[in-house]
């Protein structure tokens, strides 16, 4: 663990200007038809990428205790479960049992 | 108190043992309340996805009414300031007041152009052309009559619904730091800040990046379904 580390205005030039692409790169994404659930994922995964970026680097958490990753992963976590199983429930509703036919 | 240099007394509470505990339980204290914002907001994300799921017809329809142009210049302007307040951040921690302050003023000169772009050129033309569920429901006009012909009516409502709802609520979290952003700005012209005390704003910092983050999401949710 670096106690009291300072990052600097260079790096938090280059993430501005990572995030700054993947912006881009989103919304070019965007206007390609890539098919059904694909136009979506691309788009989640470089959003996941953008927020990582700011969570590790001006959120400074890449280089805070492995306490403050619990905190910060337990509340992501929780997150997924929550949409994960409720997603789950609605789009399995409509399927058939092998059981009542 | 045993481990407390002298010199620390002055800005090291008497319940903390060092200056490193006492950061350290700052900056998890912060993170247990995003990590309650992350709830907070999860719920919204969890109820649209369902949406979505139930009424992909109405999604494309209306993502297709929103300006992409519009919101993407509003990405990059509230991404320009999160950089800033980290720039914020490190001239806090290297004790340049005066930095501090400029960086604090920009800022917040961003977080309100968003705003206003918000106001002008969405939420004011959608309102004045019938795009807010509800009673007075319906769609006119030469930017939004279209969406009088979409056939799932109740579908288009529920994306409006959350679509006001979750850029508003996001809204509403940059506007209370707006005034935190003031407050910050007055103890920076007292020169309050340096490498011992900057806690205060390296954690708004965490707030603002917070609703940065929200953002990142909403765009290509409401902006980018295809």
């Amino acid at each position: 663990m670096s106690e009291h580390h300072i990052v600097t205005p260079a790096t938090y030039l280059k993430v501005l200007i990572a995030l700054a692409v993947l912006m881009v790169l989103t919304i070019a994404a965007a206007e390609v038809h890539f098919g059904e659930p694909f136009n979506l994922m691309i788009a989640l995964a470089i959003a996941v990428t953008k927020a990582v970026l700011i969570v590790l680097f001006f959120m400074h958490v890449k280089y805070s205790s492995h306490l403050t990753w619990v905190f910060v992963g337990a509340g992501f976590f929780w997150f997924i479960i929550m949409v994960a199983l409720t997603t789950a429930d609605y789009l399995s509703r409509g399927w058939h049992s092998p059981f009542t036919g | 108190m045993s481990s407390t240099s002298h010199a620390e007394h002055a800005y090291v509470a008497h319940h903390f043992h060092s200056a490193e505990q006492q950061k350290e339980a700052g900056t998890l204290g912060m993170w247990l309340f995003l990590a309650q914002e992350v709830m907070f907001f999860g719920g919204l994300f969890c109820v649209y996805a369902v949406y979505r799921l139930l009424n992909p017809d109405a999604w494309l329809a209306g993502s297709a009414s929103l300006s992409v142009f519009v919101g993407g210049v509003n990405t990059t302007v509230l991404l320009c300031s999160s950089f800033t307040m980290a720039l914020g951040v490190y001239f806090a921690q290297t004790g340049d007041n005066r930095r501090l302050f400029q960086a604090l003023v920009a800022t917040l000169a961003l977080g309100l152009l968003f705003i206003a772009i918000k106001l002008q050129f969405e939420y004011l033309p959608k309102y004045r052309e019938g795009v807010f569920p509800g009673a007075n429901w319906g769609p006119y006009g030469h930017h939004y009559g279209h969406l009088a012909d979409v056939a799932n009516q109740g579908g288009l409502q529920m994306y409006f619904v959350l679509y006001y709802i979750m850029t508003g609520m996001h809204a509403l979290h940059m506007i209370i730091g707006f005034g935190i952003m003031v407050v910050l700005m007055v103890l920076a012209r007292k020169n309050t800040f340096g490498p011992q005390r900057y806690m205060a704003v390296e954690n708004f910092g965490l707030y603002w990046h917070f609703v940065d983050i929200v953002w990142v999401f909403l765009f290509p949710m409401f902006y980018l379904v295809r």
